[in-house]
C-alpha cells in the first residue's frame, strides 16, 4: 500500500508530504504516525507541507487530528513550510488550524519543538541544571 | 456570456478527488489566473469534488472557460443524480454537515468563488456551479 515516509531523527519524527494526497493516504499517515509516536517515544512530530500546492478541509482535520492525538500520547506537533497562497485560501474556506502549531520553515520549527521539548522537561522538575 | 472550451469528467471513487484538482489546476494555469487564483479554485474543486462522491454518490465535473466581454473566466460545474440537499441554506451554514466532515465544503466552497449557485431538490439530484473570474 501506497504510504508516506515517516523519518525519526533522535528523539523527534519528520515528514515531508510530497505527493497529491488523496483522502485515504492522509488517514493512512495519520495512523501510522500515531502508532510511530507510541513505538519509539518520539517527543516531537514535524511535518513539512513546503510541497502541498492547496490544504483542503480534509487535509486541515488531518493535520488538527495529528496534533490532538500526538498531544494525548506527550508529544508536540509543528507543521511547516505552509505556502502563502494556501495560507490566504485557508482562512477564506473557514479553517483556521486552531491547535496546529506552525513554524516558517523546517529550521525554525525544529527550534520551536525543541524549546518545548524542554520546558516540559523543566516543568517536570527534571530540569538538567 | 460565451463558453469558449469545455470538457468533462465522471468522479466516482475518493481517487477521483485528485483528478479534479488535476483537472481544475491545469485549466487555471492555462487561462493564466494568479497563483492565489489557482489555490483558490483547486481548494474548491477539491472540496465540491469530494462533497459530490460521498453526499451524491459521484457524478460529472464539466469545466467551462469563459468570455464575458473582456472578461475571461473559470466555471466548476459539478452535477449528481444523488438523493439532493434538502434544506440547501442549512446545508450552507458552516458546521454543518450530515457526514464525517468538518462541514466548511459548501460554505467554504461559496466564500472562495466570484459566483456560487446551487440547485437541488430531494430526489432530484444536485448541481453545484462555481465561476471565478480573472482579475
Amino acid at each position: 500500500m501506497e504510504r508516506i515516509p515517516i523519518l525519526k531523527m533522535g528523539e523527534y519524527l519528520l515528514v515531508t508530504i510530497q505527493v497529491d494526497m488523496h483522502d485515504q493516504l492522509a488517514l493512512t499517515l495519520q495512523d501510522d504516525l500515531t502508532n510511530r509516536i507510541v513505538e519509539t517515544r518520539a517527543k516531537g512530530v514535524l511535518i513539512d507541507i513546503s510541497s502541498l500546492e492547496i490544504v483542503d478541509s480534509f487535509i486541515g482535520r488531518m493535520l488538527g487530528n495529528i496534533g490532538a492525538m500526538s498531544r494525548i500520547l506527550d508529544a508536540e506537533t509543528v507543521v511547516v513550510g505552509m505556502r502563502p497562497a494556501v495560507a490566504i485560501t485557508l482562512v477564506e474556506l473557514g479553517l483556521s488550524l486552531k491547535g496546529v502549531r506552525t513554524a516558517l520553515n523546517v529550521e525554525k520549527g525544529m527550534d520551536l519543538l525543541r524549546a518545548q521539548v524542554a520546558r516540559k522537561v523543566s516543568g517536570n522538575g527534571r530540569s538538567p541544571d | 456570456m460565451a463558453v469558449v472550451r469545455t470538457e468533462d469528467m465522471p468522479l466516482r471513487s475518493s481517487e477521483d478527488v485528485v483528478l479534479a484538482r488535476q483537472m481544475a489546476r491545469k485549466w487555471a494555469v492555462e487561462l493564466g489566473f494568479t497563483l492565489v487564483d489557482q489555490t483558490k479554485i483547486v481548494t474548491a474543486a477539491s472540496e465540491l469534488a469530494r462533497n459530490m462522491i460521498v453526499h451524491g454518490g459521484g457524478g460529472k465535473l464539466t469545466i467551462d472557460s469563459l468570455n464575458d466581454g473582456n472578461r475571461r473566466g473559470l466555471r466548476l460545474v459539478f452535477q449528481d443524480e444523488g438523493p439532493g440537499i434538502a434544506d440547501v441554506a442549512l446545508a450552507l451554514k458552516d458546521g454543518y454537515s450530515t457526514g464525517t466532515g468538518l462541514g466548511l465544503g459548501l460554505g467554504g466552497s461559496k466564500r472562495l468563488a466570484n459566483e456560487f449557485e446551487i440547485h437541488s431538490y430531494p430526489g432530484e439530484g444536485t448541481r453545484v456551479a462555481f465561476t471565478r473570474w480573472r482579475g
